[in-house]
């Protein structure tokens, strides 16, 4: 198709032309402002000390409670990130037995739900009253402990959302890993590189693109479900505004300043996560780069429309 | 697993110049399940001789060409490469079977060319070349950056050096996995249907490179669906077919008198 410059015809030739209104849009609008508007007037309207929730906002006792919270969902999501490596690398191994655990491992622990984990962590002492360290079936003992010293709400806290959050990264790792074209290895193993640098050099690169998003999204979910250590009194945001309330009542006073603060975390790991998914586009995929795995196995049909044809003479 | 070998090495040295040879596969066999895919595959190969295989899909020659540099292991028999059994170790007159990262060193004197090229998306053209022989050889980087882009420039693609395989088209990419393998400097190169997953009008310039190649006394070893470009280059047709080697010959012996059925219904499907 050839563009060719129209010479436009006089303009008084032309007749007005009227664009259509839109009158359904202004009427939703309005009406959906009017809601709004609605909804503010009776939230101020409320029973409650707006005043008093920016005070709360830097209470030492929230403070505390939000490092508390952080300390436990960055630990957590480290520890979930390890296991998840180990066990993906276990469900894909040749290893019957270690495929085999593995599977298992991620049906327990992604099957049993995040609170009752953190229950029964918590509650182990009522099973098991002590804890020790040695060979079983012998009287060889190294070290022993009573099961509720070591089962503080942190660790039983910590427990739970690793080993809960470490079912779901196994299988994110190991669709990441899935993802990288078997004909990648093929390659790396025709040029001599060793299973450590098929790994280090070829899969993971590849890989990593498709595991980091994910990663991020679920870090946001852990971020907010260390709410749930509130239920055996560890103090994250949640128990700390529970304690101030249980002295002066201001439970929704309280309860909103907590909200603001995991709306600024989650608003600062959101942008965190959107400028690493964006650098993990630009290592992996150059512009116009077909999706990654694809390309190589679907032959003629997908290499036509990813690339644009050239004619080469040699 | 150990193999006790049951027959005596056979004296496989050329009988015209006594030269050893670079490859020598004896008695391959392999089953998918209760399929055999390769039965008793035996093959001599020369330094410097070409070799294509020819043959309907199925036959196995794929799967043949994949065990000579081990991506496949078979269930039986030997291949020697270079005068060392790959995949194995000699003791004794035993052989032992080798880990993954031994085998990995076995595989680094041979190199292959996919049907779907097989680049490294991640890595620039120059890149892709020369990551074998600075990660897994050791050779100097400068050095080898020096090499390969000679390399990609006799492959004519001295200005895509630093293009990415996804800005490449079908024949350029096919021709930058040329060079990735030739980099290796390998006692042969396997190429497995080079030009099965390319456009019509881009076969000719991977065709063009693997005759220089040829011209340039390389030894190979081509599994490849163009008898026009069997029938010009190799020194030895080998036609496969149901996991066998059926007949082997000359380009003139295979093409023009093929002395088996089997060679001549193929040739006459394939060839009109």
């Amino acid at each position: 198709m050839r563009s060719q410059v129209v010479q436009a015809p006089p303009e008084q030739q032309l007749l007005p032309q009227v664009g259509l209104k839109h009158w359904g849009r202004w009427v939703v609008g309005a009406l959906i402002i009017l809601g709004i508007v609605a909804l503010g007037w009776s939230a101020a309207s409320g029973n409650i000390d707006y005043a008093a929730i920016p005070g709360y906002l830097t209470h030492p006792v929230i403070l505390e409670g939000l490092v508390n919270m952080l300390k436990l969902a960055l630990l957590s999501m480290v520890t979930a990130i390890v296991i998840g490596v180990i066990v993906a690398l276990m469900r894909v191994s040749n290893n019957p037995v270690a495929s085999t655990v593995a599977v298992v491992y991620i049906w327990l622990f992604r099957g049993v739900p995040l609170l009752l984990q953190i229950l029964l962590w918590f509650n182990l002492a009522l099973i098991f009253p002590e804890l020790w360290i040695g060979i079983p079936g012998t009287d060889v003992e190294f070290a022993s402990f009573n099961t509720n010293d070591v089962m503080t709400p942190f660790v039983a806290a910590f427990l739970g959302l690793a080993l809960h959050e470490s079912g779901y990264m196994a299988e994110v790792v190991r669709a990441g890993l899935k993802s990288v074209d078997p004909g990648q290895i093929e390659a790396a193993q025709s040029i001599g590189q060793t299973p450590m640098q098929r790994v280090s050099r070829i899969v993971l690169p590849q890989a990593l693109p498709i595991i980091i998003p994910p990663t991020g999204n679920h870090f946001i979910l852990m971020l907010k479900s260390t709410t749930l250590a509130s239920v055996i009194g560890y103090l994250e945001l949640l128990k700390a505004s529970n304690n101030i309330s249980s002295f002066n009542l201001q439970v929704m006073e309280t309860l909103m300043a907590v909200a603001i603060w995991y709306l600024v975390v989650v608003t600062i790991a959101s942008f965190g996560q959107y400028h690493l998914e964006k650098a993990c586009d630009a290592k992996g995929r150059t512009p116009g780069a077909p999706a990654r795995g694809g390309a190589a196995r679907g032959g003629v049909l997908s290499n036509a429309l990813s690339i644009p044809l050239r004619r080469n003479k040699s | 697993m150990t193999v006790v070998r049951s027959k005596p090495v056979i004296d496989t040295h050329n009988p015209a110049d006594g030269r050893a040879p670079v490859l020598d596969a004896r008695c391959v066999n392999k089953s998918y399940g209760s399929h055999h895919v390769l039965k008793d595959v035996s093959l001599t190969v020369y330094p410097g001789e070409v070799v294509c295989l020819i043959g309907p899909s199925g036959a196995g020659k794929s799967t043949f060409l994949r065990t000579l540099n081990r991506l496949e292991s078979p269930d039986s028999g030997e291949i020697w490469v270079g005068g060392d059994p790959i995949g194995f170790r000699l003791a004794d007159g035993v052989l032992h079977e080798l880990p993954e990262r031994l085998i990995a060193a076995q595989r680094a004197r041979t190199a292959m060319v996919f049907q779907h090229f097989n680049l490294f998306p991640h890595f620039s053209a120059l890149k892709n070349v020369m990551e074998g022989p600075v990660k897994v050889q050791k050779r100097k980087p400068e050095e080898v950056r020096k090499e390969a882009t000679d390399l990609l420039t006799r492959v004519g693609l001295g200005d895509k050096i630093h293009s990415f395989p996804s800005q490449l088209s079908g024949g350029q990419r096919q021709r930058v996995a040329i060079a990735r393998a030739v980099a290796m400097k390998p006692l042969f190169m396997l190429f497995d249907e080079p030009t099965s997953a390319l456009d019509p009008e881009l076969v000719g310039e991977v065709l063009d490179v693997m005759t220089a190649l040829v011209q340039e006394g390389r030894t190979m070893l081509v599994v490849t669906h163009e008898m026009g470009f069997a029938r010009r280059v190799a020194d030895k047709v080998v036609f496969m077919a149901d996991g066998a080697i059926v007949e082997q010959g000359t380009p003139e012996e295979i093409f023009e008198n093929p002395r088996e059925v089997r060679t001549q219904q193929f040739l006459d499907r394939v060839l009109t």
